[in-house]
């Protein structure tokens, strides 16, 4: 039977019995009967006119059934890949959308774009017949950075798309921003480039499709964080399957980071093609297509400027950025360097007025789109950057300067002028306790210690803010969202009490089967072993907008919650039926329904049999069973912060960077169980310390070759990069969500690349070094400190 | 993947024939290179013919004046050999550094010197060391053996048996590490001899390479001192997304100085 395991304990993971033991289930273990095997043809080229197709000697090869291009996609009139948010520039004048067809049409727009589909008996065959396609392109000039991408003169991507712009988006008060520089006494400013990422889930994507003739249904499996969002993209706006006609099922998917949070092309195409070809059809993706097929995330170039009194505080901030989307919309691509980067640029300080302005830009690369953190690590990197940089060229202490300007934690709830109104949080605090824990007094020893080696030491601050549990639809919807982004769920209380939780929020990797289960074994009082949670399946879970931007826990959960409290509710109808007592003097506690000041009682298990056997029950007034579904959406977003602190050290000789130490206190709110919140801040950090050290996707301009197309040439961190870590948290409550919860899965991600290049920059700030762009690799450090022996660069 | 034959012959003279007999056939030894180039389909051999039945070509002999190593001696062995620590411990340390575990515990040093990787290790270690490659037909001396960029000195149908090092005074070896790949950004060797020293460069051109103005500095005065102020020139060297060849050719200098403190302790 076990026990009640609830809030604040660290149960072991229950999901990870079948994945440590190898009986998980992925999209590429299913094997329908009779499937075949697709592959999917990609451009080599970065730009080119896609002039024909020859398919009669790939169609001649051994075992193969079909090849598909974008000119029957045509034929068979299927709509575009659809855009989930639709943002507007200051004149209201919305972004240029140009139809982004699932096989290429006319024109490829980067390498990895798909140009046709073929399915054989085997993968070998496919492959084999896949070599055979003959595509006759013409080759254009590609244009992969967003800099040359806006020139005069430079490649066009779309006949109707000018400069490339997809949108000149802003935000804030403009004209008050302008007044506050000419008051100024000081005024930093910054030019940055954030790295553009690969997200490189340890699975790689893949699908299955299947077409059931007898009942005019198809199922998908995908690897995929939303599997209903898929259904809906995909059947009302590309397919036009009946949502009733449609089964998506992302069953177990090994990891995400946001790569997995979009409708692909590579979904629609299969799902159309099953059908086609009357059999179930298998791809997965190599290591290789997904450098070039998965969305890429970042990619930003801008140029700061933050306004100072004499005193060192903000008066204004001001932020110009460039923001590559890639050859194409993706799902959620104009949101993420637009809606979910500029209401960060407050941060956690009482800046008066900002004023961001965005240039959405279209390359010859692939799409990009959300990954972990999505928008509110570049607005972090931008702000605790020119932070650091003001603190320098006014010489005031780094924490001083910050202090000077956070947000007091009597001020909350605090209205920021770019949007957001954080609702509770103590920056102070997290800063407070993280000096502490990374023992910052005793810096000056460590540093005259490495000097002694011969090494630079440097220690770097990072105090942020962020918005997620995503999110308000009202809110996100006059924003330019075109769905709702709120999270449901289903309590099933079986006859003998065991629960069954149907959500709509998806697992891989967050540990969602394991934290789901103890707020449900908290709140009814149900052996923590007595539930499971059902997910990725649109036919077994009611609806749900799926796991991304951490929301899964702040909106799933109270969705979760509130459904408990349902169940709850109709037990006690029943309860007092059956105890012969009022409803009002039912009270439930530790799994029991008692009339207040009596020792009558029923257990759970008593009330849900009652409700199944209802030989002596209420039926005039309750109908039997206990299953109950709660949707919720959320009054305002989260806002998780805290302040994370690096140090690292330099060795000027070969430029390498070395984190030795990392610090990060947290305010994610109520912590439901604590090992996972450790592990998902370890996780988020190391990808941190991937963007500010290592990863970096490089295009080859003019040819758009992506130069960093295998784990060869693109580094991810590693174990043996990242020294022990110390973790902590510093929790204010939420006030909005029904546990006080605020998320923890992207804040690892969005406060460590400040903190660490801060740090780099600490180290080198001596010979006058004053940014670091990422990632700081050490031929990069090598060439700063080249240059910064040359007397031009002391100025 | 695409189809392949597969053959395991137990005797030299069987592989050699199969490997002159089929056109562009292939040896296969530990395969940490070429079975990934057949997964990716970036070849596509008709036949393999793999090394790992012939007897003889596993093992480390100590012949006095110098050390022989099989040429099927997987990595991790090399690594791990007391024999190998005791006489050249720059060289079992380079062995300790190739790749991650799974990729010691299957490759060989065979492999590794026949492929010329120009950013593999054993090659510094084998023209470090002045070693000389047995092969089916003959003996051939490192200086005369990499020929550049994948290219060595074997003749179709030639076969690596065993490397034989000469034992040095002292010898070491320091790598910086390519991050992404782990392979020699640029890795140095250095080998101390009666008759002077020698320095040999992987990673940071075509091919491995030699440094005579570091070698004369070093018979000099064998200390990183001697070597500190020696640039190389950047011709040749290779420019990448990881690595511009004047950085390259700045951590010749850096790595030959830790090969020579790697050396010295």
């Amino acid at each position: 039977m076990g026990n009640v395991i609830g809030i604040g304990a660290s149960p072991k993971r229950k999901e990870d019995q079948r994945f440590l033991t190898g009986r998980g289930n992925y999209v590429s273990d299913i094997k329908r009967p009779g499937m075949t095997a697709g592959v999917f043809v990609r451009s080599p080229h970065g730009h080119a006119m896609l002039r024909g197709v020859d398919k009669s000697a790939a169609l001649a090869s051994p075992g193969v059934i079909a090849v598909l291009t974008g000119e029957d996609a045509a034929a068979d009139k299927l709509g575009s890949l659809p855009c989930g948010w639709g943002i507007s520039d200051a004149k209201g004048v919305p972004m240029k959308e140009p139809p982004f067809p699932m096989l290429a049409q006319g024109k490829v727009r980067f390498v990895g774009d798909m140009v046709a589909f073929v399915i054989a008996e085997t993968p070998a065959q496919a492959s084999a017949a896949a070599e055979l396609l003959t595509v006759d392109y013409e080759v254009l000039p590609s244009v992969v950075g967003v800099l040359e991408a806006v020139r005069p003169g430079a490649p066009q991507l779309f006949d109707d798309v000018p400069n490339n712009i997809c949108c000149d988006w802003e935000l804030g008060d403009k004209a008050a921003v302008e007044t506050a520089f000419r008051k100024a006494a000081h005024v930093a400013k910054l030019s940055l480039v954030n790295n553009r990422l690969i997200g490189n889930p340890m699975e790689p994507r893949a699908a299955i499709a299947e077409y059931e003739p007898g009942t005019d249904r198809f199922t998908l499996w995908t690897t995929s964080q939303f599997p209903h969002v898929v259904r809906l993209l995909m059947g009302a706006l590309v397919l036009n399957i009946p949502q009733h006609k449609l089964r998506v099922v992302a069953p177990d998917v090994g990891g995400g980071f946001g790569v997995k949070q979009f409708h692909y092309g590579e979904e629609a195409v299969i799902t159309w093609a099953a059908k086609r070809v009357m059999r179930p059809i298998k791809w997965v993706a190599s290591r290789s297509e997904g450098y070039v097929s998965d969305r890429h995330g970042r990619d930003h170039v801008t140029e700061a400027e933050l306004a100072l009194d004499e005193t060192g505080k903000f008066l204004a901030f001001r932020v110009n950025t460039l923001a590559n989307m890639g050859g194409y919309l993706s799902t959620f691509g104009p949101n993420i360097p637009t809606n979910l980067y500029g209401p960060l640029l407050g941060g956690v300080y009482t800046t008066p007025a900002i004023y961001c302005n965005v240039k959405v830009v279209f390359t010859n690369t692939v799409p990009v789109d959300a990954y972990r953190g999505a928008g509110r690590p570049e607005a972090t990197f931008v702000l605790e950057r020119i932070v650091d940089v003001a603190a320098a060229e006014m010489g005031i202490d780094r924490v001083e300067i910050r202090r000077r300007n956070m947000i007091p934690k009597e001020a909350y709830p605090y209205q920021t002028p770019v949007l957001v109104q954080y609702d509770s949080g103590d920056p102070m605090g997290c800063l407070d306790g993280a000096l502490v824990a990374a023992d910052v007094k005793n810096f000056g020893i460590r540093k005259a210690e490495s000097a002694r080696r011969g090494k630079f030491r440097g220690l770097g601050y990072s105090t942020y803010v962020e918005a997620c549990g995503l999110a308000p639809s009202r809110f996100a919807g006059r924003l330019g969202a075109r769905g709702g982004l709120y999270e449901s769920a289903t309590v099933r209380v079986h006859p003998t009490g065991q629960v069954t939780v149907m959500i709509g929020t998806h697992n891989h990797g967050q540990g969602h089967e394991t934290t789901f289960a103890q707020i449900v074994s908290e709140k009814l009082g149900v052996a923590f072993d007595n539930v499971d949670i059902v997910f990725g399946d649109t036919d077994r879970v009611q609806f749900g907008m799926g796991t991304y931007g951490s929301r899964s826990l702040v909106v799933g959960g109270a969705a979760l919650s509130k459904a408990t409290d349902k169940v709850v509710a109709k037990g006690k109808k029943i309860a007092a039926h059956l105890l012969e007592a009022a409803e009002v003097d039912i009270q439930f506690e530790a799994g029991k329904f008692s009339v207040a000041g009596t020792d009558r009682a029923k257990t759970f298990e008593e009330i849900a049999g009652a409700a199944y056997v209802p030989h002596d029950y209420p039926l005039e007034v309750l109908e039997p069973g206990l299953e109950e579904q709660a949707y919720y959406d959320p009054v305002n977003f989260t806002y998780p912060g805290g302040c994370h602190i690096a140090e690292v050290e330099v060795d000027p000789e070969t430029g390498t960077v070395t984190l030795v130490n990392y610090t990060a206190v947290d305010d994610v709110g109520t912590v439901i169980n604590p090992m996972i919140v450790e592990g998902q801040l370890h996780g988020g950090i190391v990808q941190g310390v991937g963007q500010a050290l290592y990863e970096n996707a490089v295009y080859d301009e003019g040819s758009g070759q992506l130069l960093s197309g295998s784990l060869m040439d693109y580094c991810m961190p590693r174990a043996d990069h990242m020294p022990m870590m110390k973790i902590a948290t510093h929790s204010t409550l939420c006030t909005h969500t029904p546990m006080g919860v605020k998320g923890c899965g992207e804040v690892g991600t969005i406060g460590s690349p400040a903190a660490i290049i801060n740090a780099v920059v600490d180290a080198l700030s001596h010979l006058g070094v004053t940014h670091v762009d990422m990632p700081a690799t050490p031929n990069r450090i090598w060439r700063l400190l080249q240059n910064a022996s040359l007397p031009v660069a002391a100025e | 993947m695409k189809p392949f034959a597969y053959h395991q012959p137990d005797q030299i003279p069987h592989a050699a024939k199969l490997l002159t007999s089929i056109e562009d056939s292939k040896l296969v030894a530990g395969g940490m290179t070429l079975i990934p180039t057949l997964k990716q389909r970036l070849a596509s051999p008709p036949a393999l013919i793999d090394l790992s039945r012939l007897g003889n070509l596993k093992g480390i002999a100590d012949d006095g004046a110098t050390i022989t190593i099989g040429a099927m001696t997987p990595h991790v062995v090399v690594a791990a050999s007391k024999l190998v620590q005791a006489r050249i411990p720059g060289l079992a340390a380079l062995a300790s550094m190739i790749g991650d575990p799974a990729v010691r515990i299957r490759g060989t040093i065979g492999g590794s010197v026949a492929n010329n990787d120009p950013a593999a290790d054993y090659p510094a270690g084998v023209l470090g060391l002045g070693a000389t490659i047995v092969t089916s037909t003959r003996e051939i001396a490192a200086d005369g053996f990499f020929r550049g960029l994948f290219e060595t000195a074997l003749e179709p149908g030639e076969i690596i048996t065993a490397i034989r090092f000469p034992v040095p005074l002292k010898a070491g070896y320091a790598k910086f590490k390519a991050p992404a790949s782990r392979y020699a950004l640029v890795g140095v060797f250095v080998a101390k001899f009666a008759e002077g020293v020698r320095v040999a460069v992987t990673g940071a051109g075509s091919g491995v390479f030699r440094v005579p103005p570091m070698e004369e500095a070093l018979s000099q005065n064998f200390d990183p001192s001697a070597i500190a102020a020696i640039k190389i020139d950047t011709d040749g060297l290779t420019s990448d997304i990881h690595a511009e060849a004047d950085y390259r050719a700045h951590l010749v200098t850096v790595m030959t100085k830790r090969a020579v403190d790697a050396a010295l302790s």
